[in-house]
């Protein structure tokens, strides 16, 4: 049997694996047109910034793939034959299948701004666009970035530590507030602002000027201001790539639509991950669109790509950025916005650059999530699991932090000034 | 299509010329400063007389300005930035890559150890008028008369030279780590260990007529506190001998051990080693350069521990030679163990190899390749300690800060993208692999032995008892 898998970013690669940890005899082909080998994408950043070299950002050392016969094809795919069951390569080749799981992940939105295709006007999502953005960038006083989600405060962050000025516009009342309930949203950015960077909230977008030579020189806001720059980052978040899906035939709504086991429309072909918009039996339909749930989604799908028929079940949810210096991490549910039955409870240190909020649904603990402190991820989903009074959270929250040795603890700090709030 | 290896080649080199940018004048006034004192201290070395001549004015002369000019240049690099991790721009700067520039400091800091081990045996005799360490034994004359109540040597230098660099550098890892306690602590302990017990206290000892002991050294790294002529020599010799050879066979047998039982490897290696301490510091910037294959591993556990069992060896082979009366070597194997065991491990591994190659091989080349000592400390590290580094559940994102940080070449990533604690016993605890972690992923520390390969950990199995849920046994 010949698996082929369509991406090798972090859900290609976990089903790969998985399915070499699980069968030793199936012929595996991993095909990707960006990089010869996985590497980690949200390391991009740190390649830009000198953290890392690029060869520094690839979880496995480039003799792993032929010891785990895993066979690496460096093309594009133009057309998958669902029919011949084979896929058509951009060098004119066909690469025949038995079994093919799409994890073509994402690609950045676009809102068909003016000037959005003039030079030195583009997102930070795959290699191209850091090879892009490295040209780009190497002769710019000021560049502006829209967007106020993950992407385009790293984004702010490699521009700054290159010595640029950054402009940061972020439509929303403040950064990443529709994840975010509006105390961390402002403590992020405070950190923006600490940094250097210029934060513009509630601002939108309106065109990106031509500076004469068919590249940008500036941007004009849709309240008219116009603040120019040589380059503009866009990265207004990103969605399900599915061209190559969708051109050959295979269904798709938001993302590729795949069932609760991850298949699609067409007969053996699944998909998994970024791409895919997943409708479980009887369940809301879900994208989800991280590092870790790409993750979780190639183990599963290995398992059916070998014949098994196990449904993609979602976790606990947890995730976890860096906004700058400003560590952050959540447990299970926090949410945003004001939710029937589910109660806040948030301290804040008087340096306003840590903070904990612990959620409950009347009374059972729900979820936490901490900016500036590391919490452990076994304990809290340990505690969720088992919908624990959140006063035994309270109190026993020091079993559960996670900063290293000799660092100041705040938990009594935070049992006396824990309050209530509504987010 | 173009691979990746060609495309980002170019793309590293044209990182490395954007990244350039002109000094500001204090930076210009700093680089002045040190390059002023160091240019007095290459007079001296041409000219040992005029040197001498200078008592201690060349003393301050030379460490004074290069001292200040050095604390002046980390100061400006770290004062206006923002408490955090900033390594930005550490591939790009020639100083801490491959570049003309390592390549200079290594020649110069492995000449600096062949000056030190080899000059007095193997220079010709018509040349060693021409000793090239005179001029710096000269600067710090005065200090080794206060100190040790005697002229300097040699060692005097170095360990002056190698204190101060500790000591200068070690006000760059304050800076550089004022946002985390772990680091603040342990870079203080290192300058303390080495400016008191690793410089201090063996001149103070010198003075008083007894060996110039260094109580944080020990047998295999130490080899000859356990070796029958030595230990012969400072039991009869010397009226502290007999308490010296007893703190050294205690701190083998017994201290080592129960520490590395209870704290890890890094109680030594990162809190307490002169080696250690000079990693730590001065070999920080280069930490980066390490190897992380899986080739370099290999060659690793082959190196270190063949050191360990050859001198392991040799000290019970001389002490089998010594019970039978000394049939064969009337000094012991002294002779021999110097001529053979010095040159080679010694001077040539320790020294030239493994501090002079800290610019192009990271920083630990002596600790990761060669240390008898650290062999030791990660036997028992990796199958009798309660130490490890917890990986925090499902957040690693196998960005690699871990791995490219580590300066003893561990691929941390590796075990951290598993949800895997890391249990290596070439880990010497520095906390950078948690410190540099965008995720906080990475946790150094002591729990129970039991489930130390587990990503369970104490606090967790406390939480599932007190939620009812039945610990793992």
């Amino acid at each position: 049997m010949h698996v082929v898998i369509l991406g090798n970013g972090i859900t290609g690669v976990t089903a790969a694996r998985t399915v070499r940890k699980l069968d030793s005899t199936v012929r595996i082909t991993m095909v990707s047109g960006e990089s010869d080998h996985h590497f980690s994408r949200p390391a991009l950043m740190y390649v830009y910034m000198g953290h890392m070299r690029y060869r520094d950002t690839k979880p496995y050392e480039d003799h792993f793939w032929a010891r785990n016969r895993i066979e690496l094809r460096r093309a594009w795919v133009t057309r998958i034959d669902a029919g011949a069951k084979h896929l058509e390569l951009d060098d004119g080749s066909k690469l025949p299948y038995d079994r093919l799981l799409l994890a073509t992940g994402s690609v950045p939105n676009r809102f068909g701004w003016p000037g959005q295709d003039l030079k030195r006007v583009h997102g930070m999502y795959s290699l191209l666009e850091l090879i892009e953005l490295e040209r780009n960038t190497a002769a710019i006083r000021h560049g502006v970035v829209v967007g106020g989600g993950l992407i385009g405060i790293e984004l702010a962050e490699m521009l700054h530590s290159r010595g640029r000025h950054v402009t940061l516009l972020v439509r929303e009342d403040e950064y990443w507030d529709n994840v975010l309930p509006t105390e961390e949203a402002r403590m992020v950015g405070r950190a923006i602002r600490a940094a250097g960077i210029e934060l513009r909230l509630k601002t939108e977008l309106g065109e990106i000027l031509d500076d004469g030579t068919g590249a940008c020189g500036g941007v004009v806001t849709k309240a008219g201001d116009r603040i120019d720059c040589q380059f503009v980052g866009l990265t207004a978040g990103v969605r399900p790539n599915v061209t190559v899906a969708a051109d050959s035939g295979i269904e798709t709504k938001r993302g590729i639509a795949v069932n609760g086991f991850l298949e699609t429309s067409a007969p053996d072909v699944w998909a998994a991950g970024d791409c895919a918009h997943v409708h479980p039996e009887g369940g809301e339909p879900f994208l989800e669109q991280v590092w870790y749930t790409g993750r979780a989604q190639g183990e599963v799908v290995a398992r059916n790509l070998l014949g098994e028929r196990v449904a993609y079940a979602r976790g606990i949810w947890f995730n976890s950025a860096k906004f700058l210096d400003l560590e952050y991490q959540i447990y299970g549910e926090i949410p945003n916005r004001p939710v029937a039955g589910v109660g806040h409870l948030y301290w804040e240190h008087p340096d306003g650059a840590r903070s904990v909020r612990i959620c409950h649904r009347d009374g059972a603990f729900i979820g936490l999530q901490a900016m500036g402190i590391r919490y452990r991820h076994r304990v809290c989903e340990a505690w969720i699991r088992s919908a624990v009074p959140v006063d035994q959270v309270v109190q026993q929250l020091h079993l559960a932090c996670f900063d290293p040795e000799l660092f100041p603890r705040y938990e009594s700090a935070l049992r006396s000034g824990l309050r209530e709030v509504s987010p | 299509m173009k691979s990746d290896l060609a495309v980002f080649e170019g793309l590293e080199a044209g990182q490395r010329e954007t990244y350039a940018r002109d000094l500001t004048l204090p930076e210009r006034a700093a680089i002045g400063v040190t390059t002023l004192g160091g240019l007095v201290f290459v007079l001296c070395t041409i000219a040992p007389e005029f040197a001498r001549s200078l008592g201690w004015g060349g003393f301050l002369a030379v460490f004074g300005l290069t001292g200040a000019g050095a604390v002046a240049w980390i100061t400006l690099t770290y004062r206006g930035t923002q408490p955090g991790i900033r390594h930005d721009g550490v591939f790009f700067e020639a100083t801490k890559r491959r570049s003309a520039f390592t390549y200079v400091v290594t020649v110069l800091l492995c000449s600096l150890y062949c000056s030190l081990w080899w000059w007095r045996d193997y220079a010709p005799a018509s040349l060693q008028h021409l000793d090239p360490l005179a001029g710096g034994i000269a600067i710090v004359d005065p200090l080794a008369r206060v100190l040790t109540g005697g002229p300097a040597d040699g060692w005097f230098f170095y360990g002056f030279l190698y204190t101060f660099a500790v000591a200068v550098m070690g006000v760059r890892m304050f800076w550089k780590y004022r946002h985390n306690r772990y680091h603040i602590a342990r870079t203080i302990s290192v300058i303390w260990w080495q400016a008191a017990f690793g410089f201090t206290v063996p001149g103070l000892l010198k003075m008083a007529g007894e060996k110039d002991f260094y109580f944080t050294y020990f047998w295999p790294l130490k080899p000859d506190y356990l070796l029958p002529w030595e230990v012969d020599h400072m039991i009869t010799a010397t009226s502290l001998g007999r308490a010296m050879v007893l703190w050294g066979a205690g701190m083998t047998f017994v201290a080592v051990p129960v520490l590395t039982y209870l704290y890890g490897k890094r109680w030594y290696c990162s809190w307490v080693c002169g080696c250690g301490a000079l990693a730590e510091t001065f070999g920080d910037p280069w930490r980066q350069m390490s190897d992380k294959s899986e080739r370099a591993w290999r060659f690793e556990r082959i190196s270190i521990h063949s050191v360990l069992a050859l001198i392991t060896l040799i000290t019970v082979g001389a002490w089998v030679h010594e019970a039978l009366g000394r049939p064969w070597l009337s000094d012991g194997g002294s002779g021999l163990f110097w001529k053979w065991y010095g040159f080679f491990i010694v001077a040539g591994f320790a020294g030239v190899v493994g501090t002079g190659f800290y610019p192009v091989l990271g920083s630990r080349v002596w600790c990761r390749y060669g240390c008898p000592q650290a062999a030791i400390l990660g036997i028992l590290q990796r199958f009798l300690s309660r130490f490890r580094i917890t990986t925090n559940g499902g957040q690693c994102i196998s960005c690699g800060n871990c791995s490219t940080f580590c300066e003893m070449g561990i691929d941390v990533r590796a075990y951290a993208q598993r949800g895997e604690n890391i249990v290596r016993a070439s880990c010497v605890g520095c906390g950078v692999c948690a410190a540099v972690c965008p995720r906080g992923v990475l946790k150094l520390e002591n729990g129970a032995y039991s489930d130390r390969f587990d990503g369970a950990d104490e606090p967790l199995a406390e939480v599932l008892r007190a939620i009812g849920v039945r610990s793992r046994s």
